[in-house]
């Protein structure tokens, strides 16, 4: 058995892969090493395996109806054994709603990091290596947008869409490519003048070509560090956005929503407000762990010896 | 001769994640107030045997050696402040690359300035003296003006020349130059060299000149060490290179292309198993 | 006979600095030609100029008769590579062996490309035990003959090399210019090679060209210079500081 462990591992780790697949496998190989090598990094993905777990299975492990709760008996219960995390105004457990809640917060997160990360990968890598007038109209574009505060060009987007979660998504998927455009024209600027670049340019290949097989490929792991210790961030505006009535509307059990409603109990059922919190707060802290480890992990700098 | 420097056993590990990589395995030479040459490619462990030396080995590499002695004190046992003291001061090291040794953000001067002071208790006047003489003992025609320059504003060769001022303002009694002038036009380079010759001579210094060309160092050099994987493979008088026994030192000699000499294919060196042993 | 590659009174400018100025050569088809000069010279200008990595201000480049235009086709490539000095920073650092040889084949639309890759990795003496590897696998030589290998796949005519060994150790340097010796006489190649190494460009090249500050100094044949028949101080001074150091000197 540990034979076969040590030459699997050789395998992934030898000097001359065989096939595509091998050389693929031992690189990926190597990186989960360093990364597995970080502790907190591997707790920080726990919790988000933690997170996504919840959201799968949410109807088989939440105990109660996240949406209808027994007003009459069970309003406002401190956390106790039938309600391990008690309940809130309206009688439902806080526990089911919290863990329904994930779908929610999983759902914000994975659709703002498919709609922003990609677009600005692609507006920053488009500047960076075209230059000139269309670098100077892609990042004014983008200055104009890092120049307002997230939440309140969030707020003006969901003003004009209205409320509700779907346009929350949107709303912050639009204000948080900027920041990704500007590291991906960044690092497009260090490697465009380098020699590799100049030889796929004398193979013939098209400047899209280039940037979409040669440079994004560069930038993709900066981006992935980037949007991970963002997500917390991301987590917070839509709950920022929640808690303001203008992101989920209720009865949705969405994270910043039920704080909101807890804030008028806060000094007496002070439960209602803070177990969601706590929620935000921990896969906040896991988002973080997780993209410090992926930057030890992903930097191309401790991967190029 | 007196011996300046006395290395026995030498030897420089470094361990990494696929096991313990061993830079220098065991170079022992001694070195009076002469030339040593200290020759191999890349991999050889010839720079780390110049950085051990002067203490510059990287935090995680590993150091040991039988003798490690300079002027009678032994390296081996100087703390980390002693070794400090010693450096700049009585032992002095050039690199390859001026651009990355020179303080960016310090004119030249001040850099010179800053070295003497650390290591001496001088004036200001003093020291500025000393700097322009520096200066000038390394052929800078016009030192008041070179002075006051920053790094980025002079060429590779005025950087190297600057670098070699700084480093011996303080007076030190070795030099370790790594590839001094690798990085310089071959026209500038003799000058450089030349530079180099008459204050080592003229000061009566001890000279570790390590490089990877063998002919530029046999022309510099009064003694040569060969490496080849970490070890000394010989070592000959610089004017007896022609005679070199061990195939290594033939082969390097002999892969070279001279001009008008006609050698198609040019011979490669066939690297055998033994001489890593 | 038309010139494999012609320049006439070609001048690069970037915003005020005057890389190069009114060079002008012809190399004949299976020629080496040498360019020397020390760093700021123009030499590697001139190559980037013909490989449209430069911006030409003035003057012609003409390759088997024909005038090349801002704009470099398809067509010129498969005719015209490039080796470049840093084989460290040649290669994709995210890219395996095989996938730097397909792109060139892709990108031109080559059949068979499996065999293809295969046979210029034995024509570079790497062998296909190599043809996974990413480049931080590699010895600075084994990058090199990657690079090689990568500049002969598209079966160019004419070879531009820019210091392709002054990175490498010497023995590695004997055994590049070995190959890329071979691999010319094989393939009927025309090399432009750029060299600070006045006896590299001399043992590889028939006729060279001496520059400095951007200009021409003059142009001669290797055999004339190895028998020192110059006319011009600052080829001498070259062909002196080529010598090594004198200590009276």
């Amino acid at each position: 058995m540990n034979e076969t462990a040590m030459t699997r591992r050789e395998w992934l780790l030898t000097d001359r892969p065989q096939s595509r697949l091998q050389a693929r496998l031992g690189r990926a190989y190597v990186t989960w090493g360093r990364f597995a090598a970080n502790r907190l990094a591997v707790i920080g993905m726990l919790i988000i395996l933690g997170l996504i777990v919840l959201a799968i299975f949410a109807p088989l492990l939440a105990p109660y109806s996240p949406y209808v709760g027994d007003l009459a008996k069970s309003r406002l219960l401190p956390p106790d054994a039938a309600h391990w995390l008690g309940t809130d105004d309206q009688g439902r457990d806080i526990l089911s709603r919290l863990i329904y809640g994930s779908r929610l917060t999983l759902q914000v997160v994975v659709l703002v990091a498919i709609i922003a990360a990609p677009l600005g990968l692609l507006v920053g890598t488009v500047a960076g290596y075209a230059g000139g007038w269309v670098d100077a109209v892609l990042m004014r574009i983008t200055d104009i947008f890092l120049a307002f505060p997230k939440l309140v060009l969030a707020l003006a987007f969901v003003a004009a869409l209205g409320p509700g979660i779907g346009n929350a998504i949107i709303a912050i998927a639009i204000t948080s490519w900027p920041p990704y455009a500007r590291i991906a024209r960044a690092e497009t600027l260090t490697v465009r003048n380098s020699d590799y670049i100049s030889a796929v340019r004398l193979m013939g290949a098209s400047p899209w070509r280039i940037v979409l097989r040669h440079i994004m490929p560069l930038c993709i792991s900066s981006l992935i560090v980037r949007v991970t210790l963002d997500m917390a961030g991301i987590i917070l505006t839509a709950a920022g956005l929640g808690f303001l009535g203008l992101g989920a509307q209720p009865p949705l059990p969405e994270w910043g929503a039920m704080i909101a409603s807890g804030r008028r109990f806060i000094l007496d059922q002070w439960w209602v407000a803070a177990m969601p919190g706590f929620a935000i707060l921990i896969v906040s802290l896991g988002f973080n762990l997780l993209g410090d480890g992926l930057r030890d992990a992903l930097d191309p700098r401790g991967s190029s010896q | 001769m007196s011996t300046l420097l006395d290395v026995k056993d030498l030897r420089v590990s470094f361990p990494t994640r696929t096991g313990v990589v061993e830079a220098v395995r065991g170079v022992s030479f001694t070195l009076g107030r002469e030339r040593l040459g200290i020759v191999g490619e890349s991999g050889s462990g010839k720079s780390q045997t110049g950085r051990a030396i002067m203490g510059l080995t990287p935090e995680h590499g590993r150091i040991s050696a039988e003798k490690l002695e300079f002027n009678g004190i032994d390296l081996t046992r100087a703390s980390k402040a002693e070794r400090r003291a010693l450096r700049g001061k009585r032992i002095a090291m050039i690199l390859q690359d001026p651009k990355y040794s020179l303080n960016p953000v310090m004119s030249i001067g001040r850099q010179i300035i800053e070295t003497l002071r650390t290591h001496e208790p001088v004036g200001r006047a003093e020291a500025r003296r000393r700097a322009l003489d520096m200066l000038a003992a390394v052929q800078i025609r016009d030192p008041e003006r070179v002075f006051g320059l920053y790094p980025h504003e002079v060429s590779g060769g005025m950087g190297q020349r600057a670098m070699i001022a700084m480093m011996l303002v303080a007076g030190p009694e070795l030099l370790i130059a790594d590839e001094p002038t690798s990085a310089l036009d071959v026209t500038v380079q003799l000058d450089v060299l030349g530079i180099l010759h008459r204050l080592v001579a003229d000061r009566g210094m001890g000279l570790i000149f390590i490089s990877h060309d063998l002919r530029l160092v046999s022309s510099f050099c009064d003694r040569v060490i060969v490496m080849y994987a970490g070890r000394i493979v010989e070592e000959l008088p610089a004017s007896r290179l022609s005679e070199a026994e061990h195939p290594y030192t033939r082969g390097l000699l002999n892969c070279m292309p001279k001009i008008g000499v006609d050698r198609h294919p040019l011979p490669v060196l066939d690297r055998r198993p033994e001489w890593a042993l | 006979m038309t010139a494999a590659l012609a320049i006439d009174g070609l001048s690069v400018v970037f915003d005020d600095f005057v890389a190069l100025q009114d060079v002008s050569l012809t190399v004949a088809p299976g020629e080496s030609f040498g360019l020397v000069g020390e760093s700021g010279s123009g030499k590697s200008t001139l190559l980037r100029a013909v490989a449209g990595l430069a911006p030409v201000s003035d003057g012609t480049i003409t390759v088997d008769g024909k005038p090349l235009g801002d704009k470099r086709d398809k067509a010129f490539y498969r005719q015209v590579q490039m080796v470049f000095q840093d084989p460290y920073g040649s290669l994709h650092p995210r890219q395996t062996v095989d996938r730097l040889l397909l792109e060139p084949l892709a990108i031109h639309g080559f059949d068979n490309s499996e065999s293809r890759i295969v046979r210029a990795l034995d024509e570079v003496g790497l062998g296909a035990s190599f043809r996974f590897r990413y480049s931080h696998q590699l010895s600075g030589g084994q990058r090199q003959r990657v690079a090689i290998a990568r500049a002969l796949i598209l079966e160019p005519s004419i070879l531009l090399l820019d210091e392709p060994t002054s990175a490498l150790d010497a023995s590695v340097q004997a055994e590049v210019l070995n190959l890329l010796e071979q691999v010319r006489a094989a393939r009927k190649l025309t090399f432009v090679m750029v060299s600070h190494d006045l006896a590299v460009v001399t043992h590889m090249c028939d006729r060279l060209m001496v520059m400095q500050h951007g200009q021409a100094v003059e142009q001669l044949a290797s055999a004339d210079l190895a028998a020192h028949r110059v006319t011009q101080d600052y080829t001498r001074s070259l062909l002196t500081a080529s010598e090594g150091f004198r200590r009276n000197g």
